[in-house]
């Protein structure tokens, strides 16, 4: 399932359909277990990873998420990368914005996915697509 | 700097030769820099100890502290420290004890010969790196120390009690940081979960101050035990603290607070009441 | 596609959802209950999350909407057995799930539709506290 634990290499799953959401949790809770986050740390990355994925599918139009573990000297964690070729993001700061959706979701999405993360960084631009990592630690 | 092994034996000698005078001399010197901390007879006896085992770790050929040898004489000094440690000596005052044997063997000395004194610097550069030996053992021994103690204090200050049927109580004790109230808040709601109890109630009564932060733990967890299902009562909010959550604009909404444990167990066991009785 | 089994339990409707549900099945679900609902004349139901390792958005709204549509059909719906873990990161999300009514587990639930079904049934009694959404957002 997970390759090179330990280094820098990891999985990659394409993102085009509901199924694929489910296989980014199951394999984001792989790795988060292997790297042992917490319970409580677990699921807020499989979480937000869920948030994400599905992002990437309703407003990219699809594209692909990278799961790899990372270390930084004394801790591990897990980082995920989600791509898409989508429209982007035209306004970023109103997209972090509690509440907002275009959607028809609940508006938490991207503000509430970068509460439940250490590392947030998000690069998109108008009709070039969107790509948002992620990073958890271990305590 | 080693000793020579011709510098080690006559070190040995003269620590057997004037054994009582050194002794004697020793244990004078760390009562000075302990003032009475440790008993003269309990001093004296560390004293001889460390001696022969100074003597023994010489005579056995051992020309630095690290050495086989001298096996025996680190137990004695990593002893000595974890127990000086554990005592509340300083760091300073264990290892003064181990530099104070060079005070002791200079007065033994015979001063007039030179090639004594040139024995002497040999026999400090020694009694130094186990001095040094004795203050790194000194600092693990503390350091363990602190863990042990964080580590029970983290356990013993995050209980979580059942108070009634259907009623668990966290009474909160010391200074609340991010990841104590992270144990405590998990806690609480595995043990709402594992008794099915739903009510609980948070005892702030021994927390000595409360910031946003802390106030932010608290409201989560209370958020949180509400999606599960059960309720949650503040109990023992002290002035200055009702006097802080207003004046740092918190709101703590209409969410159940109470002055004291025995009202907020009251209200609680009041609200079990009625509804057994609208059934 | 698979589908969420609804068990009938006297009057209320018992939904044990597992985990890793797809979207579709989510909301195949919203619209089997709705269905049920109306077909045995229910006036409550329990929804069990206790397999459910994460909620996320999708599934807190599929939630709410059920609660909404039930309560529209005269049907109580009771969310039970959410997880310590997952409590803390809906709340970290900012998930509140306004509307949705919770209990520890399936019988503190039924506990709770009893107890509502018999105030209703006493006439002019206000359910009181009950009758608040589970959570505020403070």
């Amino acid at each position: 399932m997970i390759t090179g634990s330990g280094s820098a290499a990891g999985e990659q799953i394409t993102v085009a359909s509901d199924q694929d959401v489910v296989r980014v949790r199951q394999l984001v809770r792989t790795l988060a277990v292997a790297v042992k986050l917490s319970l409580v740390d677990q699921t807020k990355i499989v979480t937000a990873a869920s948030e994400l994925a599905r992002n990437t599918l309703v407003y990219g139009g699809g594209g692909t998420v990278a799961v790899s573990r990372v270390e930084n000297g004394r801790r591990a964690g897990i980082r995920i990368v989600f791509a898409d070729e989508g429209p982007g993001i035209p306004d970023l700061d109103l997209a972090l914005t509690d509440g907002y959706t275009t959607g028809g979701g609940l508006g938490l999405g991207l503000s509430g996915a970068r509460r439940l993360v250490d590392e947030f960084d998000i690069d998109t631009a108008v009709g070039r697509g969107t790509t948002i990592s992620v990073t958890k630690w271990c305590r | 700097m080693a000793l020579s092994s011709d510098e080690g034996s006559r070190f040995a000698d003269l620590l057997k030769g004037h054994e009582e005078a050194v002794g004697a001399a020793w244990t004078e010197q760390i009562a000075a820099t302990l003032r009475g901390r440790l008993s003269h007879a309990e001093l004296q006896r560390q004293t001889t100890e460390l001696q022969k085992g100074f003597q023994s770790a010489l005579a056995g050929g051992a020309q630095d502290i690290g050495d086989d040898a001298a096996a025996e004489l680190r137990a004695q000094l990593s002893d000595l420290s974890s127990a000086r440690a554990r005592q509340g000596f300083t760091a300073n005052e264990t290892a003064i004890s181990v530099f104070a044997l060079k005070d002791a063997v200079l007065k033994v000395l015979d001063n007039g010969d030179p090639n004594v004194l040139r024995d002497y610097v040999a026999f400090s550069a020694f009694i130094d790196r186990a001095g040094l030996f004795t203050f790194d053992s000194y600092v693990r021994a503390r350091e363990e120390l602190i863990a042990d103690q964080a580590e029970q204090l983290l356990e013993l200050s995050t209980p979580v009690v059942k108070l009634w049927d259907g009623v668990v109580a966290v009474p909160l004790v010391g200074t609340l940081d991010s990841a104590r109230a992270q144990v405590v808040m998990e806690r609480l709601l595995q043990t709402l979960v594992d008794t099915g109890s739903p009510y609980a109630i948070i005892d702030i009564t021994g927390v000595p101050a409360v910031d946003t932060q802390v106030a932010q733990h608290i409201l989560k967890t209370v958020v949180a035990a509400r999606l599960m299902g059960a309720d949650c009562i503040i109990s023992g909010i002290r002035p200055q603290i009702a006097q802080t959550i207003v004046a740092l604009g918190i709101e703590f909404g209409d969410i159940a607070t109470k002055s004291s444990l025995a009202d907020a167990l009251r209200h609680v066991i009041r609200l079990t009441g009625t509804k057994r009785q609208e059934r | 596609m698979e589908r969420v089994p609804v068990l009938k339990i006297g009057d209320i409707l018992l939904v044990s959802i597992q985990d890793d549900m797809e979207d579709q099945v989510a909301l195949q679900l919203q619209e089997d209950l709705a269905d049920r609902i109306v077909a045995t004349g229910s006036h409550g139901v329990i929804i069990d999350i206790s397999a459910l390792d994460i909620v996320d958005s999708f599934v807190g709204r599929t939630l709410a909407t059920i609660a909404g549509v039930s309560k529209v059909l005269d049907a109580e719906t009771v969310v039970v057995g959410m997880r310590p873990a997952v409590a803390i990161t809906l709340v970290e999300l900012g998930l509140s799930l306004p509307g949705i009514r919770t209990a520890l587990n399936v019988e503190l639930g039924m506990e709770m539709l009893a107890r509502q079904r018999a105030a209703e049934e006493d006439l002019g009694i206000d359910e009181g506290e009950d009758d608040e959404p589970a959570v505020t957002v403070p």
